[in-house]
């Protein structure tokens, strides 16, 4: 009996790796579970508690009035003439998301070594679906956001939501495609040598320092001219920035420094995949 | 029939110890003659994965020069001891890490249960992990409701399908995780060792069910085990490793045979020369006899059989004792048995022990034993499993009579009373 020689094989596994191969393909294959991953970290959230999805209020509404007494009271940093409540809320708003993509993706393969060890699926799913499930999170809080707008529009403060808010979606996209790229490009270097990860948890929350959650911008121009430098080209504060001019109207809206930072996030983001898609294929060895 | 899964050259090392400072020199030294295009200075101080030895080197190959194929349709069993290489080799199959060395190539879809379980969220119900953990095993959502009521109605867990996995006991955590696995469609199929769970009942569903895939469905399965008569009820082919190493290749019957094989020579006698001189003891023989012969003489079913142990007890003998355990060719235990239960125990010196086993115990076969040494009737000081093996030949049988083996492994002569009934 002679069988036709077909060379052809579906899945080829050797030592060597195409970095730029990113995978997507297998990703998508994976739709369903990647779906079922936001859909398990939402419900375990708020699992045997009374009140259910009211928690994702509860930290940015604590966060909030901490912020208006702190910074905005005690500490006299002024808010551009928006108010207080709203300039902070909308930086709380797109910093926690930043942060909490960051943070979950930059321990991804410590946390998920479990099951990573186990079975195999395209393990890009494993960090999209963080990426999700905190978007779910920035959706609730979001919402609090937008009511907050309502309120004060009604009390007939100065606020001029403008076209700019078109770009929301775009900004939206940035800021999780920057917390998703530098999350993965941590928790490849991490495999091996853990250091880094220390300087992850106490360096994120320093990092919020360094771009305009609780200041605007204008302000730091005028007081520190030479660190504002540093402010301006951090990629985030351009999202920030142009997030607060199209709701409220006030803001340092700039095409360039928007553009800047867009190219950087595109260049983290690229990085982040493909260190990971290196790494993916044994750090269950190291980790 | 076709090939679906050609494994070439595969090799897999791992760096033993600690990773921190003492390492980094050496990964940037790896990292160097890459970007040189020179060979990895690591792989070049591999060395056999063998736990019992201390080596010089803390680079072993966990896998070397593996070589196979696998045709459609076949049920393979790979066994091999402790640290053989069975489970890198299914990761490496499953994708889960990759090899150092050489390649593998599979047709088809290939799904891997190398645990079951896995992904189950405490917190979820059982509906919300069925679907869950089907997804994480490769189910499209659609392909898992169609089959949800089969899944629920193989694991036997309905009336708790909606309550947390986290409240379930711990079989009907594994029922449902099985019934999950149990009805993936793909191809090929790994499994590793998951059928250790669960009560008899269930075993032998899992058993059933992993049966009608590879006969049945005629779906390519991988199993390891270390379940010999599993092994042997499930799978045409076996593949024995030992070291990282691939041994024997062949029929499961024989793979099992070779494997249970050359961990003893069979002969009834072994003399140890240094291998088992220990602080506390030397054990100089063991070695079978029928009664009035000497241990190169044939053992038969009809005689009554002698087993010697020579054992010298350096520390205090009061509180040691010696129990075998006697294994048949599956590697399944038979019975346990001890000098301890006649009342007769260990001197601190030379013992000489004997025990008999009276005419007619053992049927034909090939039996396996294994030696513990215990101390306080509770800790195991010493063991070796299947430390020699020895066969029970057919003996002188009327002729006319029948020439075959008959079931069982022991055919014990016990007491009988007829009485005539008036």
């Amino acid at each position: 009996m002679s069988l036709p020689t077909d060379d052809h094989w579906d899945i080829e596994i050797s030592a060597q790796s195409t970095p730029f191969r990113l995978g997507l393909k297998d990703v998508w294959q994976y739709r369903d579970l990647l779906w079922l991953l936001v859909r398990r970290d939402f419900v375990s959230f708020y699992k045997q508690t009374i009140f259910g999805p009211i928690w994702f209020f509860v930290q940015p509404v604590i966060t909030l009035l901490i912020y208006v007494l702190v910074f905005n009271n005690l500490a006299q940093i002024g808010t551009d003439a928006t108010p207080p409540a709203l300039f902070y809320l909308a930086g709380i708003v797109i910093w926690n998301y930043f942060s909490d993509c960051l943070s979950k993706t930059s321990t991804v393969f410590k946390d998920n070594a479990s099951i990573l060890g186990k079975v195999y699926f395209p393990r890009l799913i494993m960090p999209l679906s963080i990426i999700l499930s905190n978007l779910v999170r920035f959706g609730i809080q979001f919402l609090l956001f937008i009511i907050l707008l309502i309120v004060y529009t009604l009390k007939g403060a100065s606020i001029a939501p403008n076209l700019y808010i078109l770009l929301f979606p775009f900004l939206l996209f940035l800021i999780a495609a920057q917390g998703l790229g530098l999350g993965m490009i941590i928790s490849s270097v991490t495999t091996k040598y853990r250091d880094l990860a220390f300087v992850v948890t106490f360096g994120i929350p320093l990092l919020m320092y360094t771009t305009t959650v609780i200041y605007p911008l204008s302000t730091a121009i005028v007081k520190h001219p030479a660190l504002s430098l540093f402010i301006k080209f951090n990629p985030i504060t351009a999202v920030l920035e142009t997030f607060r001019y199209g709701f409220t109207g006030k803001g340092y809206m700039s095409w360039q420094l928007l553009g800047y930072s867009s190219f950087i996030t595109m260049i983290i983001l690229l990085a982040g995949i493909i260190i990971f898609n290196k790494v993916e294929k044994s750090f269950i060895d190291t980790i | 029939m076709p090939k679906v899964i050609k494994v070439e050259d595969l090799a897999k090392a791992y760096q033993l110890g600690n990773f921190g400072t003492g390492t980094i020199s050496r990964d940037i030294e790896r990292t160097w003659a890459r970007l040189r295009g020179k060979e990895d200075p690591f792989l070049k101080i591999g060395q056999v994965n063998n736990r019992d030895i201390s080596g010089t080197s803390d680079v072993v190959w966990s896998l070397k020069d593996i070589n196979f194929e696998i045709e459609q349709g076949d049920a393979v069993g790979i066994i091999g001891r402790n640290g053989a290489g069975k489970s890198t080799l299914l990761k490496i199959l499953s994708r889960v890490t990759s090899p150092t060395l050489g390649s593998v190539k599979i047709k088809g879809r290939i799904a891997s249960l190398l645990e079951v379980g896995t992904g189950f969220h405490p917190e979820l119900s059982g509906r919300e992990n069925i679907y869950l953990n089907g997804s994480i095993l490769g189910m499209r959502k659609a392909e898992i409701k169609r089959k949800f009521d089969e899944i629920v109605d193989f694991s036997g867990v309905e009336r708790y399908i909606d309550t947390p996995v986290k409240r379930y006991s711990s079989g009907m955590y594994m029922r449902l995780a099985f019934a999950v696995a149990a009805h993936l469609e793909s191809e090929i199929l790994i499994v590793d060792e998951v059928l250790a769970v669960g009560d008899a009942e269930f075993q032998k569903k899992c058993l059933g069910k992993m049966g009608d895939v590879s006969k049945g469905e005629g779906r390519t399965v991988l199993f390891v085990s270390h379940n010999m008569a599993s092994v042997k009820a499930l799978c045409k082919k076996g593949l024995v490793l030992a070291h990282g190493q691939s041994q024997y290749s062949g029929s499961a019957t024989s793979a099992i045979t070779y494997y249970l094989k050359g961990n003893s020579v069979s002969l009834n006698k072994k003399q140890f020369e240094r291998q088992y001189d220990k602080p506390e003891f030397t054990l100089h023989e063991i070695s079978l006899n029928p009664k009035g012969k000497t241990a190169d003489d044939a053992l038969d079913e009809y005689q009554e059989i002698e087993l010697n142990t020579i054992i010298t007890i350096k520390t205090d003998a009061a509180n040691l004792h010696l129990t075998y355990v006697l294994n048949n060719e599956n590697g399944e235990a038979l019975f346990t048995f001890s000098h301890i239960n006649s009342g007769k125990k260990l001197k601190k010196g030379k013992n000489q022990l004997k025990c008999f086993f009276p005419k007619g115990f053992l049927n034909i076969g090939t039996y396996y034993l294994s030696i513990y040494l215990i101390e306080n009737s509770k800790t195991t000081l010493f063991s070796e499993n299947d430390i020699l093996s020895f066969d029970v030949q057919e003996g002188e049988r009327e002729i006319g009579s029948w020439m075959g083996k008959e079931p069982g492994f022991i055919k014990p002569v016990f007491e009988w009373a007829i009485d005539r009934d008036n």
